[in-house]
């Protein structure tokens, strides 16, 4: 079983988010950026499908700040390969482009399953499991939290919200958007990425960023503080007798 | 003309109607009308209970054999085929499990633009015009669709103003589906388990987000919980991390829960968070970041340091 992982960068939303000179976009110089929860998810679930029943895992996506970072912490982690498309894009890459140039090298790949997050924090042109799926051609499912070979295929299953799953068998190849895997993403030394940073191991692609139809973000904006909430200031022991004078004033709980 | 036709996709996949889908309809009759163009709904597989869904001028009810339970293969198959019949202007759905398998797919196939997390649309001059909100809340995008075919995911009670919840409609349309090229095929729909947590019922809930930072910290909102007479729930991150049960779970994937007080600890407010919760009557919101989202919905909020805070109103009551 051969299970590509599309993974990518994202701002660190722990951080406070700066608007840039454009208007536009965010201001990319000072943000932090992370890999994608979703996409590390999906990373754990390809991990342990190959620890449960044998085969490939390849790691894959389009360069951006601090790319190599994710890319080695998947190989400390138990990849088989690491591989970084480079276009030289910069700035906010629409779904539809990523999709494309994921696309692209995927075809002279033969897989069963590729593997991504849900959703990344900036997907305002759609999910990537989904974009990706039509351009290959393939059946493809979002918010997947259980993934099992099963015969031909695979059996997913999918939250459909308020608690609710569905199970499907698909017979492959096949594109995922992971919710959850299994099991919590896994934890790895920072010294076994330092191992796998020395021993190299990234293939690098040249790649071309095509055009796509996405979007025209024309502003980018804080929420309007529209019903902002009354700050109760930072001092925890004045903060601690107000809220428990909010909670009494409710009539509920404490008295 | 069809050029201007409004289409929604009805997201039902068990029970009733979902309340988003009267928001979808009361905003597809806003744009069909500043369009010029008609509404159609597209409910696929099991047509019961459609009278509801009059708002539109037509309503489509695609049946086949593969199409019910929900079937992401094979709805998407389904919903092509009408889309090039139909030719429309805007295509809506959620942000829900259905939108994000669908729209992203069919905007590809089809060449047409696509927002999603939409929480506010409009028609400018001729143009589509889309509010999203991006980066867990953050930031909210303002963007052009232009004047070509759009698809657009609009987040959950972001158009509640709109609902339209009308009975009976004039002659569905009955289309059939033969699904000789669907790849999937259905095996299992689950309810949730009823365990004895039922964080619904809660008048008071404590609820933590991965501010929490670790399994062994859970006992601390725990004990606040106890103390203050409330359950005790919790966002995603702490559900997926295995450091509380699902049954805990607040939010799009989760409960939706309307307490008296809510108290957020170290929860960001990501849309689908928010979605669960937004309802309570008084939220406090406890995060050590001024620009969480959270405060955006909280009625008080408090950037102290949970770990600082909650201690303090354990010392409050205990003493
Ligand atoms: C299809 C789908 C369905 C989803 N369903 C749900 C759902 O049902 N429920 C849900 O919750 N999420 C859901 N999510 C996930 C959602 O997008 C967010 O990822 C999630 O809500 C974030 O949880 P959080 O706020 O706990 O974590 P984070 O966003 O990481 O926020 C943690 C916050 O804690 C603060 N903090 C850290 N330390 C402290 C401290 N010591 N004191 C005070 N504050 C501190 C930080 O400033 C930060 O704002 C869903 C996502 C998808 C794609
Ligand atoms: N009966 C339903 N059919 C389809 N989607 C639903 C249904 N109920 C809820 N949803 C979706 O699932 C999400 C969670 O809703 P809830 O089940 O009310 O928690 C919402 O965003 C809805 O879009």
């Amino acid at each position: 079983m051969k299970i590509v992982v599309a993974m990518r960068q994202i701002a660190d939303l722990v951080e406070e988010l700066e608007v840039d000179a454009s208007g536009a976009d965010i201001d990319r110089e000072f943000v932090k950026f992370v890999s994608n929860e979703w996409d590390e998810a999906a990373l754990e679930e390809a991990l342990c499908l190959k620890e449960a029943h044998g085969g490939e895992v390849v790691v894959v996506g389009v360069d951006d700040v601090d790319f190599d970072q994710t890319l080695f912490g998947a190989l400390a982690k138990g990849a088989d390969r690491a591989v970084k498309l480079s276009c030289g894009f910069e700035g906010w890459m629409p779904t539809a482009v990523r999709a494309e140039i994921l696309a692209r090298w995927l075809k002279d790949e033969a897989f069963d399953l590729v593997l991504t997050g849900v959703q990344a924090a900036d997907d305002l042109d759609g999910q990537l499991a989904g974009v990706l799926g039509a351009r290959l051609g393939l059946p493809h499912a979002a918010v997947v939290v259980g993934l099992e070979p099963d015969g031909e295929g695979f059996k997913v299953t999918q939250e459909l919200g308020g608690g609710v799953t569905l199970t499907s068998h698909a017979t492959g190849p096949l594109v995922l958007g992971i919710q959850a895997a299994r099991q919590a993403p896994r934890y790895v030394p920072i010294s076994r990425i330092r191992q796998a940073m020395s021993a190299g191991g990234i293939e690098e692609v040249e790649v071309e960023a095509p055009p796509a139809r996405a979007p025209r973000v024309t502003r980018l904006f804080a929420p309007e503080a529209k019903g902002r909430a009354e700050m109760l200031g930072d001092k925890p022991s004045e903060v601690a007798a107000r809220i428990l004078e909010l909670i009494r004033a409710k009539g509920v709980g404490v008295s | 003309m069809a050029e201007n036709d409004v289409v929604v996709i009805a997201e039902r996949v068990v029970g009733g109607h979902p309340d988003v889908t009267f928001e979808l309809l009361g905003k597809a009759k806003e744009i069909a009308s500043a369009l010029g163009g008609e509404v159609h709904c597209l409910v696929v597989g099991d047509s019961e209970g459609h009278e509801c869904l009059g708002a539109s001028d037509h309503l489509h009810l695609v049946e086949g054999e593969h199409l019910w339970p929900y079937n992401p293969h094979a709805w998407e198959s389904a919903v092509s085929a009408l889309l090039s019949e139909l030719k429309p202007r805007l295509v809506l759905a959620s942000t829900g499990t259905v939108g994000i398998d669908l729209c992203g797919a069919l905007a590809a196939q089809s060449g047409a633009m696509l927002a999603s997390y939409v929480v506010d649309l409009s028609l400018e001059g001729s143009s589509l015009v889309a509010v999203a909100q991006l980066y867990g809340g953050k930031l909210m995008a303002e963007c052009d669709l232009g004047e070509g075919p759009a698809f657009v995911t609009a987040i959950p009670g972001s158009f509640a103003g709109l609902a339209a919840r009308v009975d009976g409609v004039a002659d569905p349309i009955a289309h059939g589906h033969e699904g000789a090229e669907v790849r999937m095929r259905h095996v299992a729909l689950t309810e949730p388990e009823k365990t004895g947590v039922d964080i619904t019922s809660e008048e008071v809930l404590v609820s933590v987000g991965r501010g929490i930072g670790g399994q062994s910290n859970i006992e601390l909102a725990q004990e606040l919980a106890e103390v203050l007479g409330a359950g005790l729930s919790a966002s995603r991150p702490v559900i997926d991390q295995g450091w509380l049960p699902k049954a805990h779970q607040v939010g799009k994937s989760g409960k939706k829960v309307k307490p008296k007080v809510y108290l957020a600890l170290g929860i960001s407010g990501a849309p689908e968070h928010l979605e669960g919760m937004r309802q309570a009557e008084l939220i406090i919101a406890c995060n050590t970041d001024a620009t969480a989202p959270i405060f955006e919905v909280a009625h008080y909020g408090t950037t102290a340091d949970l770990f600082d805070l909650v201690p303090e109103i354990l010392d409050l009551i205990g003493g």
